[in-house]
């Protein structure tokens, strides 16, 4: 370890994750949270220098933001819970856009209720008190500005950001984003030449500072100018074309001035493009559900009553596709019979965890390449990538992609794309297909056997180990340990209405572990007990927040209150660069029915003739995120690292995982 | 006569016994297995160590050390304790040379060679095994690269095992692992060049770790304001640094220093600060809570830094900083980045445990269990900033530093 920094006369304040280090504070600000809440905010801003690019809020409201003046630090450097959501107070007629009144108990169940005292008692210092009598609760309990409430609008915005961007860095948008935004009815403001004229570039200026400087000047811009020009769209997309062809070419300046102003920094720039996450689609915006449903060829039946807060994730009537879907087999020519086949058991729920799925998915793809031709006149990699993005499509609607599978599909587009085109096509097929092996053999089969490792290195004799759900890495682990002959116990908690656990326990008693099976209701009466919790993770994100099986904040929360330890096995590529703070903005909805149903107990059928009542919404979650204060350590195939490390492994080793 | 006395008094001190009749049987059988069969360079590596800290009654050897070093026994016998302190190492260092006092050519030892650094009260244990292990590669006689590595293995293997229970050790010989056999200048150049240019890695690093101390010092002045109240606990050689600099900048301050028990190392740390004529006030360990509020920052060292960015250190450092917590006082934390280790305790007891004797003065009742931990571990949660020798840090920036390091 050398003094990489040198002897450092003045005192700096690392931080991990995101932040703008010395980050002068943008009118975009509205929103931001710290990495880490127990990190002391002793930078003079901390809620500027925690700013993530990728939470630049929508511009409309950054006038909002504009009044709001620069905070006081707190003059004490010592951990406390977050005073960062206080901005609410100042947005808080933004926020009472669309409707929160059905689900105010929910709310209160987000993770952030936990600061609402905290947030009273800032408001209180910034003279905004007797706001509070109406919104206070509203705006504390909500963080600032991030949870949108009409997302149709703001998903446009953000995206407007995006377009008004030089066509250079568009160019390299991948087809899924650019499809969506030309598919948009509205004109687009355009302005491809606006950044060269405003951008004075600053000699020492980081990454993260020019990246938010930029995001801010855009958005700014965006907000000032609205210039339709649909015909851009077109220009737009054949530069794109004109440019993807020659990717490995250096990039051939469109406008001089971009490319002026750019330099160095363009190639960046467009991998960073590349990386950032496709809009997701909202769907509570009826005209592109329109469109989506033309395109699709799963025809769903949408539930008719669903739950208002949760109106943009896609919700079914369950059971109606599957029949539609099986007797559709034939029609459907363009659609491999591997795709299909996986497809389908992801709609029926034969295949379901994370790994299982993202396996089944590659081996599909991994079908699919070795029976694929070329078709005459058309490229290898990208005809297959399309090819690939239709089916992606496809598993989309029979159910949504899990992050690890959109890693996943990721890895192998990126190797698609970085091909040769020197190799022959059976060269380049066979190249492919051992990409895909090695992906499951290292990121998923040996990362569990390393995690394994680690994770029973951690089991000690006596203790009373508590899992939830049916992970099959903690399963791995568990069975590892008793074959280490650790004299242990399990608690198997479970939830309705998947019963998960149960499958588990019988595993588990099957080898001979001491369990204990009890259903979460009764997770705080059996706490006292457990020394130790561990659970699966759906993927982690960058802020640490664990993105896992509805119940798991649950547990997370009740441990972390009697002081068990709390910890996460998952496996590095199910990590994500994504921040989400509650889980509501991303979500899965099951069947609603599930719930409403006890299997084999025909007395309680208090619901059957009410469900069709009107003023009966039946919400069935299939995640929920675990903020990253109640988990004590994640353990992955890097080793075991805590929750504020997760940006520092996205960062460092997301060249690996697209490149192996 | 005088001698004479010392000895008698030392003799009486029951911690003094223990010391003895752990120390009297590993230094005879090291210098019985020294003189009776001198075995090659590799295999002396390979032996079981010579000095292993008796695993039976699992007493810390890193903690004796740290009471020989800086412990007080109490103020009366302090001058003799350290007279007679001083004359065993004597007796050891004329044994030592004249066991090896011997010609170049004669088996090496990285553990012998190891503990003559040790004994410099001002150079930590962990500095010591990285020149030790500077050593191993002066005195190799490998010829091939694979060969060295194997042996400087070997060495930093030994070393570790001698003491399992110091956490500055093993992260400083791991460090020391990492930082030297990094380099890609050691592909395609012949042998001796780039033996050279490991045992320059190897000399400068020994360098960056003995000047860390320094640095921290120069980091933290800046947290250190006129008219605050400081409350250290234990003796950290770096913690002392850091005060010895603020009061050579004419900083106006006092600190509360805590008993230390049971080697009472904030006696060593209140003598010392006294010499500088800063304000000190002492405290037994269990007035923290009581004295918290006049505090306005707490300062500590530590044994090891862990991955989850918490600490190990001495035992009461973790109700300190729980004290100071729930008072809003900031936690700072010196400690030099060779201490940082890959360890991740959940909790207390998930450490390897480390022992050392206490004395109550009075008897213990056979029945009556003594918790003789030495060390104890405060979460990240609780410390406000580390200042190390790679900057002020976060603490979660450690686990930050740790996967660059080691992945």
């Amino acid at each position: 370890m050398d003094a990489r920094r040198g002897s450092l006369p003045v005192p700096r304040v690392r931080q991990v994750g995101f932040f703008t280090p010395n980050a002068q504070p943008a009118p975009t600000r509205s929103q931001s949270g710290p990495p880490d809440s127990s990190s002391p905010p002793l930078s003079d801003s901390p809620a500027s220098n925690s700013l993530s690019p990728v939470m630049i809020p929508p511009p409309r409201h950054h006038s909002d933001n504009l009044a709001a003046a620069p905070r006081p630090t707190s003059p004490l450097p010592v951990p406390e819970p977050s005073p960062f959501r206080r901005r609410g107070a100042d947005n808080n007629n933004a926020l009472l856009v669309g409707s929160y009144n059905p689900a105010e108990t929910l709310l209160a169940m987000s993770p952030s209720s936990s600061h609402v005292g905290d947030g009273e008692s800032e408001e209180t210092m910034s003279g905004g008190w007797f706001r509070r009598s109406n919104s206070g609760k509203l705006a504390s309990s909500l963080p600032s500005g991030t949870f949108d409430f009409s997302p149709v609008q703001s998903t446009a915005e953000a995206l407007k950001p995006n377009k008004v961007q030089n066509p250079v860095g568009i160019s390299v948008l991948n087809n899924t984003i650019l499809a969506e935004v030309s598919a948009r009815p509205a004109p687009k403001e355009q302005q491809p030449e606006a950044p060269s004229s405003s951008k004075q570039p600053k000699p020492k200026l980081t990454k993260a500072e020019r990246r938010a400087l930029q995001e801010s000047q855009r958005a700014a811009k965006a907000a000032a100018k609205a210039v339709a020009a649909p015909e851009e769209v077109a220009t737009i997309k054949s530069v794109k074309q004109h440019q993807t062809q020659k990717k490995d070419a250096p990039q051939v300046a469109v406008s001089v001035a971009a490319s002026e102003r750019k330099g160095g920094d363009k190639s960046q720039e467009k991998e960073r493009r590349k990386d950032a996450p496709a809009p997701r689609m909202q769907f509570d915006d009826k005209s592109r559900v329109e469109k989506a449903k033309r395109r699709s060829v799963v025809d769903q039946t949408e539930a008719k009553k669903r739950v208002e807060l949760f109106r943009h994730l896609p919700q079914y009537e369950h059971g109606t596709q599957l029949a539609d879907l099986e007797s559709k087999f034939l029609q459907l020519d363009p659609m491999h019979p591997a795709i299909y086949k996986v497809g389908l058991q992801y709609l029926a729920g034969d295949i379901s965890g994370g790994n299982a799925r993202c396996i089944a998915m590659l081996q599909a793809f991994q079908q699919v390449v070795k029976d694929y031709s070329t078709p005459p006149e058309k490229t290898l990699p990208r005809d297959l990538t399309a090819k690939i993005s239709s089916y992606v499509s496809f598993f989309t609607q029979c159910r949504p992609l899990s992050m690890s599978m959109g890693n996943a599909i990721r890895f192998l587009k990126n190797r698609i794309a970085k091909l040769s085109p020197s190799l022959s096509e059976s060269e380049s097929k066979s190249s492919i297909c051992t990409d895909i092996d090695r992906f499951i053999n290292e990121k998923i089969v040996l990362a569990d056997r390393v995690i394994v490792q680690h994770a029973s290195s951690k089991v000690k004799d006596g203790d009373v180990l508590l899992v939830y759900g049916s992970s099959c890495v903690v399963e791995m682990v568990l069975l590892h340990s008793h074959e280490l002959g650790k004299q242990f116990r399990v608690i198997v908690v479970d939830s309705r209405p998947k019963l998960e656990g149960k499958a588990l326990l019988r595993r588990l008693v099957a080898k001979g572990v001491h369990c204990t099976y009890t259903h979460i209701n009764a997770v705080s009466y059996v706490m006292h007990e457990v020394t130790k919790v561990f659970l699966g993770a759906s993927s982690v994100l960058s802020n640490g927040t664990v993105y896992s099986r509805v119940g798991t904040a649950c547990v997370a929360m009740v441990a972390h209150a009697f002081r068990v330890p709390v910890i996460i096995c998952c496996e590095a590529y199910k990590f994500h660069e994504r921040v989400q703070l509650d889980s509501i903005c991303s979500n899965e909805l099951g069947d609603p029915d599930a719930i409403g149903k006890v299997p084999g107990r025909m007395d309680v059928n208090y619901l059957n003739d009410v469900s069709n009542s009107g003023n009966l919404q039946l919400l069935n979650l299939m995640y929920d995120a675990t903020p990253a204060d109640y988990v004590s350590m994640i353990v992955t195939d890097y080793g075991m690292i805590p929750p504020t490390s997760v940006p520092v492994i996205v960062r460092e080793y997301r060249r690996d995982h697209l490149l192996i | 006569m005088k001698e004479q006395t010392t000895r008698a008094m030392w003799w009486r001190s029951p911690s003094f016994i223990l010391d003895n009749r752990q120390q009297a049987q590993p230094y005879d059988t090291a210098r019985g297995g020294a003189l009776s069969i001198p075995p090659p360079p590799s295999t002396a590596m390979a032996d079981p160590n010579p000095n292993p800290n008796p695993l039976t009654d699992k007493i810390s050897a890193y903690y004796q050390t740290r009471a020989a070093h800086h412990g007080v026994v109490s103020s009366d016998w302090l001058a003799q304790a350290q007279a007679a302190v001083g004359h065993i190492p004597d007796v050891d260092d004329d044994a030592a040379n004249s066991d090896q006092g011997a010609p170049p050519g004669e088996p090496f030892s990285v553990i012998d060679e190891f503990n003559n650094w040790r004994k410099q009260p001002d150079l930590a244990e962990a500095v010591a095994a990285i020149r030790a292990l500077a050593a191993v590669i002066r005195n190799s006689q490998a010829t091939t690269m694979m060969e060295l590595e194997i042996e400087l293995k070997k060495a930093s293997d030994s070393l570790k095992s001698w003491d399992t229970t110091s956490i500055s050790l093993t992260a400083g010989c791991d460090l020391f692992m990492r930082y030297v056999t990094r380099t890609s200048a050691l592909e395609y150049e012949d042998f001796n060049s780039a033996k050279t240019r490991l045992i320059e890695r190897a000399e400068k690093f020994g360098e960056i770790s003995y000047k860390a101390r320094k640095i921290i010092a120069m980091l933290s002045q800046d947290f250190i304001f006129d008219g605050c109240t400081i409350l250290v606990h234990g003796f950290s050689r770096v913690v002392l640094e850091v005060l010895k600099m603020a009061a050579q900048n004419k900083k106006l301050f006092r600190v509360f220093c805590t008993e230390g028990r049971p080697d009472r190392t904030g006696l060593r740390l209140s003598n010392e600060l006294a010499k500088l004529d800063v304000p000190v006030k002492l405290l037994i360990d269990s007035a923290v809570a009581y004295s918290m509020d006049e505090v306005d920052m707490v300062f500590v060292g530590a044994d090891g830094v862990v991955e989850s960015g918490g600490i190990i250190n001495m035992m009461g450092t973790y109700q300190i900083a729980l004290v100071a917590h729930s008072m809003n006082k900031p936690v700072y934390v010196a400690a030099e980045s060779y201490k940082f280790a890959r360890l991740y305790p959940l909790d207390q007891k998930d450490m390897g445990p480390a022992l050392r004797p206490i004395e109550f003065g009075v008897p213990i009742p056979l029945k009556v269990e003594v918790e003789t931990s030495a060390r104890d571990y405060t979460p990240p949660q609780y410390l406000t900033l580390l200042f190390t020798d790679l900057g002020v840090l976060t603490p979660s920036v450690v686990s930050d530093e740790l996967i660059q390091l080691y992945l």
